[in-house]
């Protein structure tokens, strides 16, 4: 099956749902979806029973900054039963991007929602836990923007080590010694 | 025994296993809630190696991008590369000669042999089984060698460039793989006669760490692990490249789905890619072409460049200026030891790469862990770790 008959497909399937028909260099079938019918499309595609895009093999995401819409995100969609494979894309502006969660329909998509919202800062609404999967949970801004700064050079800090007197020593011990009696 | 001892308070325990743990293959740190022995509840934390390749990458020029993708999963090198260099040329639009797929090919299941060695002995070493980790790591040691000859390097070989290989083979490399592949299928049986009916590695195994065929698609467990469900996807199959189509081999399933499985299938498939190597071999001349023509992205050989001018520019320009690769994206899948692995590479007309994306199978499979692990004994999370084999590096790349 190829683009054209799936976006037949899904106009049928999906009745109101805006999709159209993207170029690809690499021969897969692409469609764009509008970010508020993708959760939509998505179901549909997994369950109609000529589809069966039954699992979800990746999530990516795309930051085109500074373009508007900023953010591409990627579905790769593989149907084992059939042998298919589909991508569904959707664009998502800069200023607030933020599109439904999918991890109602695949597993899969938990943590591949979380790593996107981790180094994009796309928030997926419905999301079970959306946390921050790779980076540390107090980290600042999200990595893989492409105006978050790299190869910032930064000063060495050092600490000089601290300066005690043999007096001030043997007071130090003396006062642990108590604390703990 | 809550319900027969009235009064008797009972409590569930958390227990912090890794990240800093022999048997959890890396960084990977599992929180479980015991009742007893019995997992109540399993979340898995990851990013402790997270070393930001996909961020450096967009900072590189597009070759220099395959020595990083190698160490993304370190133990299957050579498919991160070739999934890379695939999805690059896909871009490109290069065709490469038929004696670099056969090679490709050829290097492809040497590593996938490679990885299941690696983890057929730490498994078995982590359920008991010493000894098949000593004699594993044996025959992967001449994988090494094989890989030092071919390229210098044993570990990460960058031998798969954009465009073909780096070098052709070099000297009596056939007759290295041939004496390896003549020695392997013996060996298998070797280490099947030590784990395949020994009593305690199936009872450890058996029925343990089951997932349906449904919920290891449903979580994108497309690979060996999946095929030990039951789901005969293999890229190979489905999605042939490489000219796989041409070559006679089969995909081993197993209906099950627990730990046991998992090991018969990986054992299956090693027996497969000797099969495969033996094919292609034949097909490989000693020596030949071993990039695409094209001055695009192969430099020219040394010769020229050290006789003509315009090979001097030519062989200035792709090392300076790099591969200039035109906007669009692409991915490959190839079929990896873990499964489905392949990049999602967007370009945007430049020498340097706009974005890569790695589809890591490790990734899904950490978290399809807690699915796997919930409801049984604390000692099988070791096991199951173990049977969904999972890299670290490839996990937070």
């Amino acid at each position: 099956m190829d683009a054209t008959a799936l976006i037949g497909s899904l106009a049928e399937g999906a009745p109101g749902a805006r999709v159209e028909q993207a170029p690809s260099v690499d021969g897969q079938p692409t469609v764009f979806v509008e970010p508020a019918d993708l959760l939509a499309v998505l179901a549909f595609v997994r369950d109609a029973p000529t589809l069966r895009f039954s699992c979800l093999a990746d999530l990516a995401a795309v930051d085109f900054w500074p373009r508007e819409p900023r953010f591409e995100l990627v579905y790769h969609l593989v149907s084992i039963d059939l042998g298919q494979r589909l991508r569904v894309k959707t664009r998502l502006a800069g200023s607030d991007a933020h599109v439904a969660s999918a991890a109602s329909l695949w597993p899969a998509a938990d943590w591949l929602e979380r790593e996107v919202w981790d180094l994009f800062g796309v928030v997926f609404d419905g999301h079970p836990d959306l946390r921050r999967l790779l980076m540390p949970e107090d980290w600042e801004g999200h990595p893989l923007r492409k105006d978050y700064p790299v190869q910032i050079r930064m000063t060495p800090r050092t600490s000089e080590p601290v300066q005690v007197t043999e007096a001030e020593f043997r007071a130090n011990l003396q006062r642990d010694r108590l604390s703990r009696q | 025994m809550t319900a027969s001892m009235p009064g008797l308070r009972t409590e569930t325990m958390t227990v912090n296993m890794g990240p800093q743990h022999p048997s959890t293959h890396g960084v990977l740190r599992l929180v479980l809630e015991l009742d007893g022995e019995t997992i109540r509840s399993a979340s898995a934390t990851i990013g402790y190696l997270h070393t930001g390749i996909e961020k450096t990458a967009e900072q590189k020029k597009w070759q220099q991008v395959i020595p990083l993708v190698e160490r993304m999963d370190y133990l299957s090198a050579q498919s991160n590369s070739l999934a890379f260099s695939m999805s690059v040329e896909r871009l490109m639009g290069l065709e490469v000669p038929e004696r670099v797929r056969w090679i490709r090919v050829l290097i492809a299941e040497l590593q996938r042999i490679n990885s299941h060695l690696v983890w057929l002995g730490t498994h078995g070493m982590e359920v008991g089984a010493v000894s098949v980790m000593l004699y594993c790591f044996r025959e992967r040691e001449l994988l090494l060698n094989i890989n030092e000859m071919l390229a210098g390097f044993r570990m990460f070989p960058s031998y798969i460039r954009i465009g073909g290989l780096r070098e052709d083979l070099p000297r009596g490399f056939h007759e290295a793989v041939r004496e390896f592949l003549d020695r392997l299928p013996g060996k298998l049986d070797e280490y099947e006669d030590l784990l395949t009916k020994n009593e305690i590695y199936v009872e450890r195994t058996r029925g343990v760490g089951v997932i349906s065929k449904d919920d290891a698609v449903a979580c994108g467990l497309v690979g060996p692990i999946a095929r030990a469900s039951g789901v005969s996807y293999d890229v190979r199959r489905v999605f042939p490249y490489l000219g796989y189509d041409a070559l006679d081999f089969e995909v081993p399933t197993r209906p099950d789905g627990d730990v046991y499985s998992r090991y018969l299938v990986r054992v299956a498939e090693m027996r497969e890619s000797v099969k495969i190597c033996r094919q292609v071999l034949e097909r490989i001349s000693p020596t030949g072409a071993y990039a695409v023509d094209d001055p695009r992205v192969t430099p020219p050989p040394k010769h020229k460049v050290y006789t003509e001018m315009e090979a001097l520019i030519q062989h200035f320009l792709l090392y300076s200026q790099g591969i200039t690769v035109p906007a669009g994206e692409a991915y490959v899948p190839v079929e990896g030891p873990r499964g489905e692995q392949g990049f999602y590479v967007v370009s945007d007309g430049t020498n340097r790469p706009w974005r890569v994306k790695a589809r890591s199978p490790s990734l899904l499979a950490c978290q399809a862990l807690a699915r796997m692990i919930v409801g049984g004994m604390i000692a099988d999370v070791i096991a199951v770790i173990g049977s969904i084999d999972v890299v670290m590096g490839d996990v937070d790349r």
